[in-house]
């Protein structure tokens, strides 16, 4: 496998709506080769800000109170949007427990 | 055909007790705290030997005396551990601690420093630690089935690397190891907060799942609702979870518990530093997520490897058991690969597989059992940390 065929954002599972950012230095505007782990899937998102390594991007517009789910499985609710592509993280994503 | 795990073997130390050994270390164990410099004394006498200081044993009583003691005795009766000198200050509790090490079979003996003196003492314990460091290095190794050892995970420094590639290593391990044999244990009680639904499922019978349960229960009543000053939002996930990009509890759990794997189940609840009486399989155990309080209970429980899933890059180490470090996060191998023993940054490229992953730890594994240092050996990490349930009298 040559370098430009890694992915840049893996997702956990076909029913999540965050994916993780697995490279150093992704820029805004970069078209992104997505890989779901459940199945090596693929597909492609442009990222919308610089996102770092290990943080999550929006797969499809967010809206706030809206359930995040990764791992198949409710993370958490939106307390700020956030647009497909988009940076998900402290700012924008709460646990719904406290 | 999947490779015949049962038939691997390694080369290690068959102790008088039948348990497998790893290291052979000769130990020079303080009862309580102001026994440290007596034993350091001692260890500085004789090459070849450790003493392990540590804060506490006087005044401590009931449950929490209970668990220091369970916590020495385990520490001295794991299976890495050749034999023993125990120095405390007074006699009584330093025979409660010999006796508990002498069950095992292995040499043990005590000595106490009222009405002898630092000096007195120290002089009694080196010719002791002189006999056992000579006795125990001629000790040999034999083949040993890689299934007979006991296994221990606790992941630290979590980030959302750990859940896609390092936690799902060990849970693969766990997988191909544990039907052939080996003993197993997680913990962490207050990170499986937020999947503790999920993890209530993953026990072998009903009691097992309610044990669960009501330990998970009894922390959350006890220990977080009795001290929380609002949420637990300042400190779980931790900072360090955060720059790593983990934003909640329940990511955090969801990524910890990848590391029991697909198909393994817990057949029993320990306590803290219990030893495991069920059997071969995987347990839990009641501990705090905290790596230096987590990896000396489960070393106390009689575990002899640690692996250790690692995002962001915690260094622990041990002083009787090998912690074997597993990362997946690129940045972490960049900037500080000397604490790494196992890269699955190819899990993330997608030209590794967990199933590959699994497969280069238990190569680690066996190593390690051979005689490899880990990194956080060779770089003389020694973290241990008692755990202690409320303050003393």
């Amino acid at each position: 496998m040559t370098a430009n065929t890694h992915p840049q954002l893996l997702v956990h599972d076909k029913v999540d709506n965050v994916g993780v950012v697995v490279v150093e230095g992704l820029t805004a505007g970069t078209d992104m080769l997505c890989v779901c782990t459940e199945d090596n899937s693929d597909f492609r998102l442009t990222a919308k800000a610089d996102i770092p390594i290990g943080h999550k991007v929006a797969l499809k517009d967010l809206a706030e109170g809206d359930t995040v789910i990764k791992y198949g499985e409710d993370i958490g609710r939106m307390v700020g949007p956030a647009e497909v592509g988009g940076h998900v993280h402290t700012h924008n994503l709460k646990t719904k427990r406290w | 055909m999947a490779f015949d795990f049962s038939q691997d073997t390694i080369k290690a130390w068959r102790r008088e007790n039948g348990r497998v050994g790893v290291r052979n270390h000769v130990l020079i164990l303080p009862v309580d705290d102001i026994s440290n410099a007596a034993c350091e004394a001692v260890a500085n006498n004789v090459k070849g030997t450790m003493a392990i200081p540590h804060a506490y044993g006087r005044l401590q009583f009931g449950e929490d005396l209970d668990l220091h003691f369970r916590t020495i005795i385990g520490t001295g009766a794991n299976p890495n551990v050749a034999a023993v000198v125990v120095i405390g200050i007074e006699p009584e509790w330093t025979k409660i601690i010999v006796d508990g090490i002498a069950k095992t079979g292995k040499p043990v003996e005590g000595f106490w420093i009222e009405q002898n003196g630092d000096f007195e003492t120290i002089r009694r314990a080196s010719w002791k630690a002189k006999e056992y460091v000579q006795w125990a290095t001629e000790l040999q190794k034999e083949d040993c089935p890689v299934t007979d050892l006991w296994v221990s995970t606790k992941c630290g420094e979590s980030d959302t690397t750990t859940g896609l590639s390092s936690c799902p290593t060990v849970g693969n391990m766990y997988d191909k190891l544990l039907p052939h044999g080996l003993y197993g244990v997680f913990g962490e009680t207050s990170e499986i907060t937020g999947a503790e639904h999920i993890c209530e499922k993953r026990a072998a019978n009903p009691e097992a799942a309610a044990k669960f349960r009501k330990t998970w229960q009894a922390y959350t009543d006890d220990v977080i609702e009795a001290h929380k000053t609002n949420d637990l939002s300042d400190s779980q996930p931790t900072k360090g979870n955060i720059l790593g990009g983990l934003t909640t509890i329940e990511e955090k759990a969801l990524g910890n518990l990848e590391k029991i794997g697909r198909t393994s189940t817990y057949i029993d609840v320990l306590e803290p530093a219990e030893a495991p009486s069920k059997g071969n399989g995987l347990y839990f155990m009641d501990t705090s997520s905290a790596a230096a309080e987590c990896v000396t209970l489960m070393a106390a429980a009689g575990y002899v490897i640690h692996t250790f899933p690692t995002g962001q890059g915690n260094v622990v180490g041990n002083p009787i058991v090998p912690v074997i470090k597993i990362s997946g996060n690129p940045r972490t191998l960049r900037t500080m690969s000397e604490h790494i023993d196992v890269d699955v940054t190819g899990v993330l490229r997608r030209d590794m597989t967990i199933d590959q992953a699994g497969d280069a730890l238990i190569e680690m594994i066996k190593r390690t059992a051979n005689g490899r240092l880990t990194c956080a050996e060779a770089l003389g990490h020694r973290e241990f940390s008692m755990t202690k349930l409320y303050r003393s009298a």
